[in-house]
């Protein structure tokens, strides 16, 4: 036998097959289902603005790596998510250059400035909406179903909704929350793909429920109307930027509940799932610091 | 049907056993020449007692100390010594070695030969005294043989203050492609139910507990014919990455935990892997020392895997000769299971006392990857069973933060590989969390 030399490395020398790519393409493909809602209902429009905002953060993502002379890794899938999150999240009506503004802006300061994959404290399509409500706040608040202008559901004047039409969609608001069904369809197959963690939506969603009982209001619509599913769906379990430890999880979730009721119910916006999530992901490393899990073998005695 | 014994974190590799699992146990014949690394233990090295150039013989002592915590080596062969060096040794470290020339005779040591166990009936009730069994493990360099390779006769005799209700044989041999553990259980069933007795004698345990994974179910049904009520029971654990491990295993069979930085006894738990329970009973029977093991050689690299019954001391270059050779050009030469197994740059390493096999990997099974950015999905901090977040002690390692990293319990890492094999992001956690444990050591020297 002749005198070879052979590889070394640091165990494991084995390794899962899942990979990060894998984690992002689910995502994506669990967005596919609430895309085709929202063309379905919006049509063109919902194509026009999920393709331009998808292409805008992917773009801006490789123009940002080349600037900061980093490897491009735009095939990651994560800009590809950000944008569609985006794209799915304004209203039908937003102009071209509003949704391309947005998604570079939810790009660059979301998320390369802070280092880009990993890095970033705030998810990054909920920073482009933030920044897309407080600039154009006239566009990004223009509702409308088969081109007549209405309220959203959220909105006092708005009246009553059927809960089979907030259910399978053909209401006015953001393209990408009007159907429950599809945006469940997504999480489901999100939690099979073992890419979701129950704990958020459950917490979020069961605060949301729990508190507008309290409050006399109806819980079903609450959960059903605006961008609440949507967000505690795509948005709550985005891992990036919500907390690692299981406790820590459930606190995000009840913390971004309470956030939201708050704000429909004292606030002056009709919707605030935006900021409840991007105040719990500010809130996220300080959850992470006091919810570690308990050590094994810590706490415990010796009987012996 | 039974609930599996279980514990939270761990992994589900492709097991890989069926290379191996029903392959008889073989005995390979010894080689020409064969390397006795001085430390095989934990604990303080071996200082050489023979020089080159003098006569051996088979289970001659080559190498003793005089430290409480150590175990002496002995000759597996009888021949001349040709040098007495350092040698690189599997951990890839040189290690001061006894290199024997065989002279094919293994010509035993006379003063070796007083079993202290006349019977080699698995079903007599032990009468040896406790301290015999002892001094007997002690003087034949009986070391854990599931890889810890602590010795033995230091592990069976705890402080006084300890008093040992269980004593847990663990046959789960949770490192995938590995069956040495499997087959020896299998194939000398009564010398492990006798090396069992032997251990809780010296150690005063009350009662044997033989745990076994779920994949093994031909060992569990030829153990169970040996159970006694209330003295020795077969449990099923599940069938899960480290399920074998000393501090999952006790979890998961008694639901305790042994306390951070603390020892099993301090729970009143003793765990002996199932191999070193064979090889008291031999030494006890046969009053040979530990001189040979069953190692598993296998992986897709291999052309005939299988389980042999080798020499310490053996080069793995004659066990890869034995296995049929190389099937292809192997990736990846390793001294143990794939997850926690020592990657190895040669064949002229020699078995040591804790190797448990020889795992030849090929490309497809080692794939190397280049890790990416932590997208912070907590896998890790989901099968770590230990329950620490390693992203975090990674994270403190990268930026040499070693007392955020010690405050994150670097120091409970058991080190089993669960955080980077499921990393997606296909990143060295482990490999940080050992460099912070190294860091962190170093600095509590200083002070």
């Amino acid at each position: 036998m002749e005198e070879t030399r052979f590889k070394i490395s640091p165990s494991p020398h084995i390794r899962d097959e899942d990979s990060t790519q894998n984690i992002m393409l689910t995502v994506v493909v669990a967005l596919l289902p609430v895309w085709i809602a929202a063309t379905y209902f919006f049509g063109f429009d919902s194509i026009r603005l999920v393709v331009l905002s998808s292409l805008s953060a992917i773009i801006t993502e490789a123009i940002c790596q080349k600037l900061r002379k980093r490897p491009v890794t735009v095939w990651d899938g994560s800009a590809l998510i950000t944008g569609m999150l985006l794209g799915l999240s304004v209203p039908p009506t937003l102009p071209s250059w509003m949704i391309v503004f947005g998604a570079a802006v939810a790009i660059i300061v979301g998320k390369q400035l802070f280092g880009g994959l990993g890095g970033n404290p705030f998810n990054p399509a909920l920073v482009g909406r933030a920044i897309l409500v407080i600039s154009f706040p006239s566009p990004m608040s223009k509702w409308t179903i088969d081109g007549i202008t209405t309220a959203t559901p959220l909105m006092e004047s708005a009246g009553n909704f059927a809960y089979h039409e907030l259910f399978f969609g053909n209401i006015a608001g953001s393209i990408g929350e009007t159907s429950a069904f599809a945006i469940l369809l997504g999480g489901i197959f999100m939690y099979y793909r073992g890419v979701l963690d129950y704990r958020m939506p459950v917490s979020f969603l069961g605060t949301v429920a729990i508190l507008s009982i309290l409050l006399g209001q109806d819980p079903i619509f609450q959960i059903l109307s605006g961008s609440l599913l949507f967000a505690a769906i795509f948005m709550a379990s985005d891992l990036v930027t919500t907390p690692v430890t299981p406790k820590g999880r459930w606190i995000f979730g009840i913390g971004a509940g309470v956030i939201l009721t708050v704000i429909r119910t004292w606030g002056s916006l009709p919707e605030g799932v935006t900021y409840s999530i991007l105040l719990m992901n500010a809130a996220t490393p300080l959850i992470n610091r006091y919810t570690r899990p308990r050590i094994y073998g810590r706490g415990v005695k010796a009987n012996g | 049907m039974k609930l599996l014994k279980n514990f939270k974190g761990g992994v589900h590799p492709n097991y890989e056993k069926q290379h191996s699992e029903d392959k008889p146990i073989q005995v390979l014949p010894a080689p020409e020449v064969v390397v006795m690394p001085l430390q095989q233990h934990v604990g303080a090295p071996c200082d050489p007692v023979v020089k080159k150039g003098d006569q051996v013989l088979m289970g001659q002592v080559i190498g003793e100390s005089s430290y409480a915590i150590s175990a002496p080596v002995h000759s597996s062969v009888s021949g001349t010594v040709l040098a007495v060096e350092p040698r690189p040794s599997v951990t890839g470290r040189s290690v001061m070695s006894v290199v024997i020339q065989n002279d094919g005779q293994d010509t035993p040591i006379e003063e070796q030969q007083n079993p202290i166990l006349k019977s080699s009936d698995p079903n007599q009730r032990i009468d040896v005294d406790g301290n015999l069994i002892r001094q007997a493990i002690n003087a034949a360099g009986v070391v854990g043989l599931g890889g810890g390779a602590f010795p033995t006769a230091v592990k069976v005799t705890p402080p006084d203050t300890s008093h040992i209700e269980y004593l847990l044989i663990n046959g789960s041999e949770c490192e995938p492609y590995l069956t040495a553990d499997q087959r020896v259980m299998e194939e000398y069933p009564d010398k492990v139910i006798l090396g069992a007795k032997l251990l809780a004698k010296a150690a005063g345990a009350e009662k044997i507990i033989i745990a076994i994974e779920s994949n093994k179910p031909e060992a569990i049904k030829i153990l169970e014919k040996y159970a006694v009520p209330n003295e020795i029971e077969v449990i099923t654990v599940v069938t899960k990455y480290p399920a074998g491990g000393e501090r999952m295993l006790i979890k998961a069979v008694l639901n305790r935990e042994v306390p951070s930085g603390g020892y099993p006894h301090e729970v009143g738990v003793l765990v002996h892997n199932v191999s070193t329970a064979w090889a008291v009973a031999e030494t006890c029977l046969t009053g040979r020392p530990l001189i040979e093991r069953v190692i598993t050689v296998t992986g897709s690299g291999i052309k005939e895997p299988g389980n042999y019954l080798v020499r310490i001391g053996t080069p793995i270059k004659n066990i890869v000769e034995a296995a049929g050779g190389f099937n292809g050009q192997p990736e990846r030469v390793l001294c143990g299971g794939p997850m926690m197994g020592l990657a190895q740059f040669n064949l002229d390493v020699p078995v040591v006392k804790a190797t448990s096999g020889v795992l030849i990997l090929t490309e497809k099974e080692a794939q190397k990857y280049e890790p990416l950015p932590c997208i912070k999905c907590a896998r890790c901090v989901d099968v770590c069973p230990v329950y620490l977040m390693p992203l975090k002690l990674e994270a403190f390692a990268m930026n040499e933060m070693w007392e955020q990293a010690e405050e994150y319990g670097a120091m409970d890492c058991i080190e089993c590989g669960c955080c980077t094999y499921i990393c997606p992001s296909k990143r060295y956690l482990v490999h940080y969390i050992r460099l912070a444990k190294q860091e962190i050591i170093a600095a509590r020297g200083k002070n």
